[in-house]
C-alpha cells in the first residue's frame, strides 16, 4: 500500500476509535457544543462595551469555535495518547513496520476531521440560532482553523511527554487548559493591558481567539486574515512538534 | 544460517545491570527458549532483539540486521508477542487484524490467520469482550498476520489455566512445524521442555546453561537415582552397595545406573527378594533448573 493510502486508512481507523469511545465523543465533541448553547442563550441580548458594543454572541461564537478546535486537537490527543501508551497499544504499534509519522499523521488527521465538523456545527448553530453574522470569509476561517489545528495538535503531542501516567492526564491536560482559556478571554473579554491579559499574551489561545474573532467580525474589511496572531500560533506549534518528536514515548513508564 | 546471533550482550538500567554478557545463537527454523526466573533479564534481552531497547555493549544480529538500525525493514519480517500488552478495545477482532495486515508488504490472509488461532467465531466481536485466553490468541494472530520469518513470544502462557496453556502450546508447536523460527521466554520448565528444540537457562543476567532440554545440565549423563522400599527384615548395611535411607525408601545415587542396577538385582535374585517400588530416575528439568539458578 502507498504511504498516502496507508495514512488515509489510519485516519479512518482513528475515526472509528474516536466515535466509538464515549469519553472522546462526549467530552471533546459534545462539550464545546454544550458550552455554546449555554453561553449564547444566557447572553442573547447583551452587548460588550469594551469591544465597541459588539453583540455578545458575535464574540462568543468564534471563541467557542476556537475552543472546539482546541478540544478536538489538544485535549483529545493528549489524553487519548496517554491512555493508549499506558495500555501498551503504542508499544504494539511501534513493533510493526508502520512508520511512526504515519501513525502520528493518522491521529492528527482524525483530529482535523473532528475540528472541521465542530467548526462547521458551531458556526451553523451560531448563525442559525443566535443571529451571529458570518461574513463569508472562508479563507480566513479555514486558514485559522488549519494553523490552530497544527498548533494544538502539536501541543497535545508535546503534553504527553510531560505526563507520566494516563490516570493523571485529564487533570493535567485540563488543569493547564482551563485557566488559560479564562485569561485568554474565551468566556469573557479580557483587556490585553490587564495583568491577566499580559500573561495570556504569552500563550497561543488568546491569538487563536483573536484570529477567529476577526474572521467573523462584521466591522472588519478585507480578508479578515490576522498574520500576527497566526504567526504566533504557528511558532508555538513548531516548538511543540520539536519537543514531541524528540521526547515522545511509545512505552508506559517502567515501574 | 543463524536467525539470531547474540554475543557479549550487556544492558544496565541506572545502577542495575540487568544483562551481564549474554551470548547465544538461534538457528533458522528452530524453537529456542530463554528459561529463567522473573528478573533474570529475559525480557530485556528479547526487547533488545525486537528493537525496543538499545544495548550498552555486545553485538546482536537478527535476520542479518542490527535491531537498533533495522527499522521497518526488520519489523516487516518479525512478529512480536509482548509480555503484557493492551489492544484498542473498541475495534473488533476482524478490524484489528485487518488493520495490522495493512502494515506489512506481504501479509497472510486475515481470515486464515483468525481461523488458525481459533477466533473465527469472534471476528465481529469487540476486543473488550474477549477472555484472557482469547486475547492471547489475538496477540498471536497480530504477530502472525504479517507473515514473519521470526516470532518472539515473551511469556506466552503466564497466567493461563491448564487447558488454555495446552491450546497455546499446540499453536506454538504448529509454528515450529511451519518452519518459523521462534524465540520464546518462559519461567515454566515444562513449557520449555515441551516446546523448545533448545533452551538457554538465564539467571541474574547470565546464561548458566544451554542445550537440548533433554540433556541440559547433564540430565541424561549425570547422576541417576535408584529408589526402592527397604525389604522387611533387612538393614541398610547389608545391601551390597552404598545407599541412604529416605524414610523407608532406599536411595542410591550413581553415575552408572546400569552397572549398579545389575549388581543390586543380581544380589536380590540370589536371595529371592523383590524390591517394591523400584525406580531409576534422572533429575527433572526442574531439578536441574533449580540447581542452575541457585535456589
Amino acid at each position: 500500500m502507498s504511504r498516502s493510502g496507508l495514512l488515509l486508512r489510519q485516519v479512518a481507523y482513528e475515526q472509528k476509535l474516536y466515535w466509538r469511545s464515549p469519553s472522546s465523543a462526549v467530552f471533546t465533541f459534545a462539550f464545546p457544543l454544550l458550552l455554546l448553547v449555554i453561553f449564547a442563550t444566557l447572553n442573547q441580548t447583551e452587548n460588550i462595551r469594551s469591544l465597541g458594543g459588539v453583540r455578545c454572541n458575535q464574540y462568543y461564537v468564534p471563541a467557542i469555535v476556537a475552543f472546539g478546535v482546541i478540544s478536538a486537537c489538544y485535549t483529545n490527543l493528549a489524553i487519548a495518547l496517554c491512555f493508549r501508551r499506558d495500555s501498551g497499544v503504542l508499544k504494539r504499534i511501534r513493533g510493526t513496520p508502520l512508520p511512526p509519522w504515519v501513525f502520528m499523521g493518522g491521529t492528527i488527521g482524525s483530529s482535523l476531521v473532528v475540528s472541521i465538523l465542530l467548526v462547521g456545527l458551531t458556526t451553523a448553530v451560531g448563525v442559525l440560532c443566535y443571529g451571529v453574522t458570518f461574513p463569508g470569509r472562508w479563507g480566513a476561517l479555514l486558514l485559522t482553523l488549519i494553523i490552530g489545528a497544527f498548533c494544538f495538535c502539536g501541543l497535545g503531542l508535546a503534553m504527553t511527554t510531560v505526563i507520566s501516567t494516563a490516570t493523571a492526564s485529564p487533570a493535567i491536560v485540563n488543569g493547564v487548559l482551563f485557566p488559560l482559556l479564562f485569561i485568554s478571554g474565551t468566556f469573557y473579554p479580557v483587556t490585553p493591558a490587564s495583568i491577566l491579559g499580559k500573561i495570556a499574551s504569552v500563550f497561543p489561545i488568546r491569538y487563536f481567539e483573536q484570529a477567529m474573532f476577526a474572521a467573523f467580525d462584521p466591522r472588519v474589511t478585507g480578508s479578515g486574515i490576522e498574520p500576527g496572531p497566526l504567526l504566533v500560533m504557528f511558532a508555538w506549534g513548531l516548538g511543540a512538534v520539536v519537543v514531541a518528536v524528540r521526547r515522545f514515548r511509545w512505552e508506559p513508564r517502567r515501574s | 544460517m543463524a536467525a539470531i546471533k547474540v554475543a557479549g550482550l550487556r544492558k544496565s538500567y541506572g545502577p542495575v545491570e540487568a544483562v551481564k554478557g549474554i551470548s547465544f545463537e538461534v538457528a533458522e527454523g528452530e524453537v529456542f527458549a530463554l528459561l529463567g526466573p522473573n528478573g533474570a533479564g529475559k525480557t530485556t534481552t528479547v526487547e533488545i532483539l525486537e528493537g525496543y531497547r538499545r544495548r550498552d555493549a555486545g553485538s546482536v544480529s537478527v535476520l542479518g540486521m542490527d535491531p537498533e538500525g533495522g527499522g521497518s525493514r526488520l519489523r516487516e519480517r518479525i512478529g512480536i508477542v509482548l509480555q503484557e500488552c493492551g489492544f484498542e478495545e473498541l475495534l473488533t477482532v476482524g478490524e484489528i487484524v485487518k488493520r495490522q495486515a495493512g502494515y506489512y508488504p506481504s501479509p497472510r490472509p486475515v481470515e486464515e490467520v483468525i481461523d488458525l488461532v481459533g477466533l473465527a467465531d469472534k471476528v465481529s466481536a469487540r476486543v473488550r469482550t474477549l477472555s484472557g485466553g482469547q486475547r492471547r490468541r489475538l496477540d498471536l494472530a497480530l504477530a502472525l498476520v504479517g507473515g514473519p520469518d521470526l516470532i518472539f513470544l515473551d511469556e506466552p502462557t503466564t497466567g493461563f489455566d491448564p487447558a488454555a496453556r495446552r491450546n497455546a502450546w499446540d499453536l506454538v508447536k504448529g509454528l515450529g512445524s511451519l518452519g518459523k523460527t521462534v524465540l520464546l521466554t518462559t519461567h515454566y520448565m515444562d513449557e520449555a521442555q515441551y516446546l523448545a528444540d533448545r533452551v538457554a537457562v538465564i539467571a541474574s543476567g547470565r546464561v548458566v546453561a544451554e542445550g537440548d532440554p533433554k540433556s541440559i545440565g547433564g540430565r541424561d549423563s549425570g547422576t541417576a537415582f535408584i529408589r526402592f522400599a527397604l525389604p522387611d527384615g533387612l538393614v541398610l548395611s547389608t545391601l551390597p552397595v552404598a545407599a541412604k535411607l529416605d524414610g523407608d525408601i532406599v536411595v542410591i545415587e550413581t553415575a552408572e545406573p546400569t552397572r549398579m542396577l545389575h549388581a543390586l538385582t543380581g544380589w536380590a535374585l540370589e536371595r529371592g527378594l523383590e524390591f517394591q517400588g523400584l525406580t531409576v530416575t534422572r533429575p527433572s528439568l526442574e531439578d536441574v533448573y533449580l540447581e542452575l539458578v541457585g535456589k
